[in-house]
């Protein structure tokens, strides 16, 4: 079910503009990784490859390789939709679509991707809610619209859809960043109970999320405004937060900058 | 303005931020009047429209020998003097009806050409010389209409009698050049599709990032995207659209005056020359209407005029709803 | 499960296996879609000379049938369904883009063509005086004479209303006088030309008045006001609120602030609004014809006596019929969609350019 990411020398643009440099790393499978860095430092971006969302945007493009199991999502001949079947993503601000109830808010990928009998669907959707511990909030009024729902409960209806279609790997682009400390905290434990199924990458600007969700960190930092973002390091993450190699990576993280 | 001192405030006012308001007072009054009063003159034209047309409405149809609503003739100069709104009531609606037919998925589909599918270099051009097309006379679609569409359509006319005449609605049982109703709806559909591009197009591209993003990031394809996220959100806006682009096919003029050969039948078959609308027969019957038939010509006027604002309010009302709507989602 | 929706559409087959073991498949080259418009439009012309059909019509819809067609069956057999019904909306929408650049592209060149071949010096300073409709000669002078003048009146009564109004919408507006006007002004875009002419008749028989450039320009002031009115809306309505308060707090009454600071701000936008407002009505022939009644001499009076207009002459000589006056009128429809354009360009030009620089 998971996969493990290999990247290569990626490097993003949008137009002319390098935004992220030379990156290479790997994403162990059923495991969370999150990245932080400053604001500007491309992690966004880079997290956007990894399912070639970042090519949607005017003048974005692409150079170097990101392997899912060694197979190459750039190569010749993939489909960038098939990617983005295999790679699910949550986005920073919870977008149900909003003409659309719960039910088929989590239905919506499934019935892209295939036929299933109503029985069968309904099945995967509680499922699916069950997984992203919403199904008991709103089982009664799985007819209403998704748009009613609070905050939390949208973005968690949002992990539910991704995993609904049964990603190998799940990117969360700053899941909790609209959301209020309480539905933080529930994201926050689903998180803990996803990763034994799904590859976790987090984007979080909040350090102490970092250090309770993940497992490895890596770090992301730009030697000025306007120039490209590059990886500074990337370790387990109790290394990166009590003894990081690099000193740009201590500072960020004691405060000193960014 | 003159800036007479106030009487009535205390010699220290309690707070320093409360200045004597009467500085511009009468300023603000005479502005005030005159924007409130252009706002209450429109509200009067508005309604002295509808007083006079009927008035003079009321006029024709007393003397009018034959029911309003059923007359299949137009003779207010005969004796007695008959008159009646059905054949221009049906080809109104039948030739608008066509123009919508063709119109409205076309429009949608270019709207979406420009909004998701055109090349970036491509779509913001396109826009523009869309909204210059808006701008283009109807006389002028007119006798282009009745120049160069007319002989072009001689061909498929015959084509579609001959494969889909069956459908009666397309049976050509007369011979004639293509002044038929049909080629009306062709024109005017043409007519209408820069506004109803235009205002659908704005639409589309008002449908949030990330709704869009949500469909991609499932693995959507980009039809997908757009039957998810775009059409549902764009759906009213698309039917506004189409009802502000009905509101101009059913007052269309020119473009009707100049293609329609009328006749005062009713028939179905649509390709037949013949038929006629409100305002191609108040157009080619004006010029020979004595005083009497001018006041016919403006009752069949009213009921134009009652046509366009049922339209038109259901368009602003479906417009008006949807702010609500996308208000609360937003 | 009781809480499966009625939405829910039901399908016979069962799923497939949803994790696919590969990211590539298999898929058509790039220039895949060229290459069915080109057999397609082969295909399409082939068979509309064999079956003897002359139209270009009938060609092109055949031809963009086929296109549709191909595109749909040769990706469902190489890529996929889905990509299939992806490729067929991709295709659907090309189609439509053309079907409607066709028609429009066909009335520009028309009017170009045959326009520039009557428009000259003397076309545009002679009028119809002593011309037969149906021998060539004569020209659009005292058209053009007629449509300025009926325009210029028409904007100097609309533009100040139309101003004001929206001054009342946006900065006095609320309650019932407020709403009722901003339903109004909406209604109002939608009165046919026709019918404003009509209105316009009415008050001429009760009044017992003549037809005059005067009362052309009246019918034409119903059309334009509401133009005005949007458009200065949304216009003013862009300016931001802090401008105002900082004008107010300043202790400037709020008219002087609304004329001081509001509308400069917003000028660039308004003035695109009446010029395209102007462009609109310029075109307008239906009230021309009931009220101005056309003539073919030079009547520089607006306020009494027929006169003519772009519109209206244009009409005027399709009806003739004769080749003489078929080319006048394309001459007359070339000026007059060349006065609208460049109204439009500069309008737009001017929007452009002084767009205020906050919001979009």
């Amino acid at each position: 079910m998971a996969k493990r990411i290999d990247i290569g020398g990626l490097t993003a643009y949008y137009g002319s503009h390098k935004a992220i440099e030379d990156i290479s790393m790997t994403v162990e499978p059923r495991s969370v990784t999150a990245f932080i860095g400053p604001s500007g430092c491309g992690k966004s971006t880079f997290l956007r490859t990894l399912n070639r969302m970042h090519e949607v945007t005017p003048g974005g493009r692409v150079e170097g390789k990101v392997l899912l199991d060694d197979e190459n999502l750039y190569g010749p001949g993939v489909d960038p939709v098939t990617v983005r079947r295999t790679v699910g993503m949550v986005f920073q601000r919870p977008n149900p679509f909003p003409t659309m109830s719960i039910f088929d808010n989590v239905a919506a990928g499934l019935r892209l991707n295939g036929s299933y009998r109503k029985n069968q669907l309904a099945e995967i959707v509680e499922k699916s809610l069950r997984g992203a511990n919403l199904w008991n909030e709103v089982k009664d009024r799985l007819n209403k619209p998704g748009s009613g729902l609070s905050g939390g409960q949208q973005q968690r209806l949002c992990i539910a859809r991704a995993i609904a279609v049964e990603p190998q790997v799940l990117l969360m682009d700053e899941p909790c960043s609209a959301l209020d400390p309480i539905s933080t905290l529930a994201i926050e434990d689903l998180i803990g109970e996803l990763k034994e199924r799904f590859t976790i990458v987090i984007v979080t600007h909040n350090m102490q999320q970092a250090a309770r969700v993940s497992d490895r960190t890596a770090f992301f930092n730009l030697s000025a405004v306007g120039k490209p973002g590059r990886l500074i390091e990337i370790d387990e993450t109790e290394r990166i937060f009590s003894n990081p190699s690099v000193q740009a990576t201590e500072d960020y993280i004691s405060g000193r900058f960014g | 303005m003159a800036s007479t001192t106030p009487v009535d405030i205390p010699p220290a006012p309690p707070a320093p931020r409360q200045r004597p308001k009467s500085a511009g007072r009468a300023g603000d009054k005479v502005f005030l009047g005159l924007s409130r009063g252009s706002g209450i003159l429109l509200l009067v034209i508005m309604a002295s429209i509808a007083v006079f047309l009927s008035y003079r409405a009321a006029l024709a149809l007393a003397d009018n020998e034959g029911n309003f609503f059923t007359t299949f003739d137009w003779n207010p100069a005969g004796d007695p003097p008959v008159f009646g709104i059905a054949v221009l009531l049906f080809g109104t609606v039948i030739s608008s009806i066509i123009a919508m037919a063709i119109a409205v998925p076309i429009a949608v589909g270019i709207a979406l050409f420009i909004s998701h599918y055109a090349p970036r270099r491509l779509a913001s051009p396109l826009a523009y010389v869309v909204d210059l097309l808006a701008a283009v006379p109807s006389i002028i679609y007119g006798i282009w209409g009745a120049l160069v569409l007319v002989p072009y359509l001689e061909g498929l006319n015959l084509w579609l009698d001959q494969f889909f005449g069956w459908t009666y609605l397309f049976e050509k049982t007369e011979v004639g050049v293509a002044r038929s109703l049909f080629t009306v709806g062709i024109l005017l559909a043409i007519m209408i599709l820069p506004i109803v591009t235009s205002v659908s197009r704005e639409v589309f591209l008002q449908v949030p990032k990330m709704n869009e993003e949500a469909a991609l990031a499932l693995g959507a394809t980009r039809w997908e995207v757009i039957r998810l996220s775009v059409l549902p959100f764009g759906r009213s806006g698309v039917i506004s659209a189409s009802m502000l682009g009905l509101g101009r096919a059913l007052g269309e003029t020119m473009a009707v005056a100049t293609v329609l050969s009328p006749s005062f039948l009713i028939s179905f078959h649509v390709l037949n020359p013949g038929g006629g609308t409100f305002a191609q027969n108040i157009a080619a019957k004006f010029d020979e209407a004595d005083q009497f038939g001018r006041d016919a010509l403006i009752a069949s006027g009213l009921v134009l005029f009652v046509l366009t604002l049922l339209v038109n309010g259901a368009a602003r009302l479906i417009i008006a709803r949807r702010k609500e709507y996308s208000g609360a989602n937003a | 499960m009781s809480h499966a929706p009625t939405t829910l559409q039901e399908r016979p087959t069962p799923a497939p296996a949803v994790a696919t073991t590969s990211l590539s498949s298999r898929t058509l080259p790039r220039w895949a879609p060229l290459g069915f418009a080109a057999v397609a439009i082969v295909l399409g012309v082939g068979l509309g000379l064999v079956a003897g059909w002359h139209s270009r019509i009938q060609w092109g819809l055949l031809s963009a049938l086929f296109f549709v067609a191909i595109s749909y069956t040769v990706t469902t057999a190489v890529e996929n369904k889905r990509q299939a019904k992806d490729r067929l909306a991709t295709s659907v929408v090309w189609v439509c883009f053309v079907l409607a650049v066709v028609p429009l592209a066909s009335l520009t060149w028309t009017t170009l063509s045959r326009g520039a071949k009557v428009v000259d010096g003397y076309f545009l300073t002679h009028s119809m005086a002593g011309v037969l409709g149906t021998e060539p000669g004569g020209g659009v002078y005292h058209a053009l004479v007629g449509t300025l003048e009926q325009v210029g009146i028409a904007t100097a009564i609309s533009a100040p209303i139309g101003l004001l109004t929206a001054v009342y919408l946006v900065e006095y507006g609320k309650g019932a006088l407020a709403r009722a006007v901003t339903f109004f002004v909406d209604v109002m875009t939608g009165i046919p030309s026709i019918v404003a002419g009509l209105f316009i008749l009415s008050i001429m028989l009760m009044a017992e008045l003549k037809p005059s450039g005067l009362m052309g320009s009246l019918a034409l002031t119903i059309l334009m006001i509401p133009v005005v009115v949007r458009s200065t809306e949304e216009m003013l309505k862009l300016v931001p609120n802090e401008l105002r308060e900082a004008s107010l707090a300043l202790g400037i009454p709020k008219w002087r602030t609304i004329l001081k600071v509001v509308l400069p701000t917003a000028i660039g936008g308004i003035t695109t609004g009446v010029m395209l407002a102007i462009a609109r009505i310029a075109g307008e022939t239906a009230p021309i014809m009931l009220l101005v009644f056309g003539s073919q001499l030079i009547n520089t009076n607006p306020f009494e006596g027929a006169q003519s207009s772009l519109p209206f002459y244009i009409w005027e000589q399709y009806k003739i019929g004769s080749e003489a006056s078929y080319d006048r009128a394309w001459g007359a429809a070339l000026v007059l969609i060349a006065f609208v354009m460049i109204l439009n360009l500069v309008a737009r030009g001017i929007a452009r350019w002084k767009a205020p620089k906050t919001g979009r």
